[in-house]
């Protein structure tokens, strides 16, 4: 009962923090509510047993690339009105979300939650928990996906000192 | 089923206003541990000792008319306190103070929680805390205010990576994030020994990351008047303040848990070893204001990402060999 009572609060908070990213003139505001977004989807995470998840979520999304977003946006100072013309940005947009919509439909009904009728998190094995259940499948079953999202960060990296340093 | 809420909703309060009290007291020790070694007496007026001093501030602070400037974004500028307040509080949810004892026959945990993300758990709050500066700094409308906050939150998220790094070495040794089992592991030796480097990368980072000095370029009043809080007056600017201080605590109290054994030492209670423990990191912050002078701001960053990120990265790719080859 409370468990659902929370996950309605955070739902609600979720799509109209969202919402509000998408309607304000102000890009700065814009960040500031995807900033309540990312806390409400954490605290969907946490529901979902997926605590490594929605810890990480805060510290990555929240606590460091929505900074930069935040950084970028105050030095170009653009003035309220959006700095993007672009007209045809309605169209392009809802292409996109329709697209990431059908995707993660498909996944969660190839995952087979709703034919269980249960939707939350298995219990553990004896000794297990959160973060341990990840780091085994990340180093065993995902480790080439794992290998290859650092080998796109170290690239990345070695990017940005290319352009940094001085010849 | 009621009886645990109301036990955790004491504990909050307990634990909210203890740390209220030791920020207070903390900015009474700072004038008087920086007055004795600058040869001064501090302040010795108010009260025996001048002891009642912190709560004239607050009175003082109160009482002043609270100023919003004309051109200043109203909502965030109100919103970007407590932003820095809330975070540096919350932190304190997974904070093991003392292991756990019966009294009245009953079990008594002096924690909130025990998450078994519990490390994972601080970093993610505590790195929210760097949106009340940002926030304040832009919402302001003004040049020093920006220029502070934009120092601030540079500053912080170069020396978070070196905290991040620093904090995973204790977390090899132990085998968990939960701070609780950390601090169990402590026992037998602090990890303070054998990850020494990794404690003093901790400690600069920790000063870095509460924009103290030397690091706190965020309000070089010589520079930039006093940083992104330059427009706030009255309450909003004392949450400033207690955020500040709140996180100089949170900080102290996580090299306490992760390096110096928690409340683990010998004779005394827990709970005395433990506060202890998290004054004395308090008492170097001080010493530190008062012996350094100031970086400059590229000093600052090659510092942070030339220096301390390589050591606590070497630290921590010989601290997995070791620990592999021991277990």
């Amino acid at each position: 009962m409370m468990a659902q009572v929370a996950f309605y609060i955070l739902a609600v908070l979720a799509v109209v923090s969202a919402l509000g990213v998408i309607t304000r003139e102000n890009p700065v505001h814009s960040a500031l509510w995807m900033l309540l977004t990312f806390f409400s989807v954490a605290g969907i995470f946490v529901q979902l047993g997926a605590e490594f998840v929605a810890a990480i979520q805060v510290l990555v999304y929240a606590g460091a690339i929505l900074v930069l977003y935040l950084f970028v946006v105050m030095l170009l100072n653009p003035r309220a009105g959006g700095f993007i013309r672009m007209p045809a940005k309605y169209i392009i947009g809802s292409a996109v979300s329709i697209v990431v919509f059908f995707q993660i439909a498909i996944t969660v009904w190839s995952s087979g939650i709703f034919k269980n009728g249960t939707i939350g998190p298995l219990p553990y094995a004896e000794g297990m928990n959160n973060v341990r259940a990840y780091g085994n499948v990340l180093f065993t079953k995902y480790l080439v996906p794992f290998e290859i999202a650092s080998l796109l960060l170290l690239v990345a990296m070695i990017g940005a000192i290319v352009i940094a340093r001085k010849d | 089923m009621l009886l645990p809420i109301v036990f955790t909703i004491i504990k909050i309060l307990i634990i909210v206003t203890v740390i209220l009290l030791a920020v207070a007291y903390m900015t009474y020790a700072e004038r008087k541990v920086i007055g004795a070694m600058q040869v001064r007496l501090g302040p010795t007026h108010t009260g025996p000792y001048g002891l009642l001093q912190p709560i004239a501030d607050a009175v003082k602070l109160i009482a002043k008319e609270d100023l919003t400037p004309d051109m200043v974004d109203r909502p965030v500028f109100i919103i970007a306190p407590l932003l820095t307040m809330v975070p540096a509080l919350a932190g304190f949810a997974v904070i093991p103070f003392a292991d756990n004892f019966t009294m009245f026959g009953m079990e008594i945990k002096p924690y909130i929680t025990d998450l078994n993300i519990g490390l994972l758990y601080v970093l993610a709050i505590s790195s929210v805390g760097t949106y009340g500066v940002i926030m304040s700094g832009w919402a302001s409308n003004s040049k020093y205010a920006l220029l502070g906050s934009l120092r601030s939150s540079a500053q912080v998220l170069s020396y978070e990576t070196a905290m991040g790094l620093s904090l995973v070495a204790p977390v090899l040794l132990a085998g968990s994030l939960s701070l609780r089992e950390i601090t169990l592991a402590q026992a037998g030796m602090w990890f303070v020994v054998p990850q020494i480097v990794a404690f003093v990368v901790y400690v600069i980072a920790a000063v870095a990351e509460t924009n103290r000095a030397p690091f706190d370029l965020a309000e070089a009043e010589t520079e930039i008047v006093a940083g992104f809080h330059v427009e706030y007056s009255s309450m909003k600017f004392a949450l400033f303040f207690l955020g500040e201080y709140a996180n100089m605590y949170l900080v102290s109290t996580i090299a306490t848990v992760m390096f110096l054994g928690g409340w683990n030492g010998p004779l005394l209670p827990p709970l005395v070893w433990f506060v202890i423990k998290v004054l004395f990191i308090m008492f170097i912050f001080l010493w530190l204001r008062a012996t350094l002078p100031r970086l400059r701001f590229d000093q600052l960053m090659s510092l942070g990402w030339k220096v301390l990120i390589p050591i606590a990265l070497a630290n921590l790719m010989i601290t997995a060999i070791v620990v592999h080859i021991v277990r």
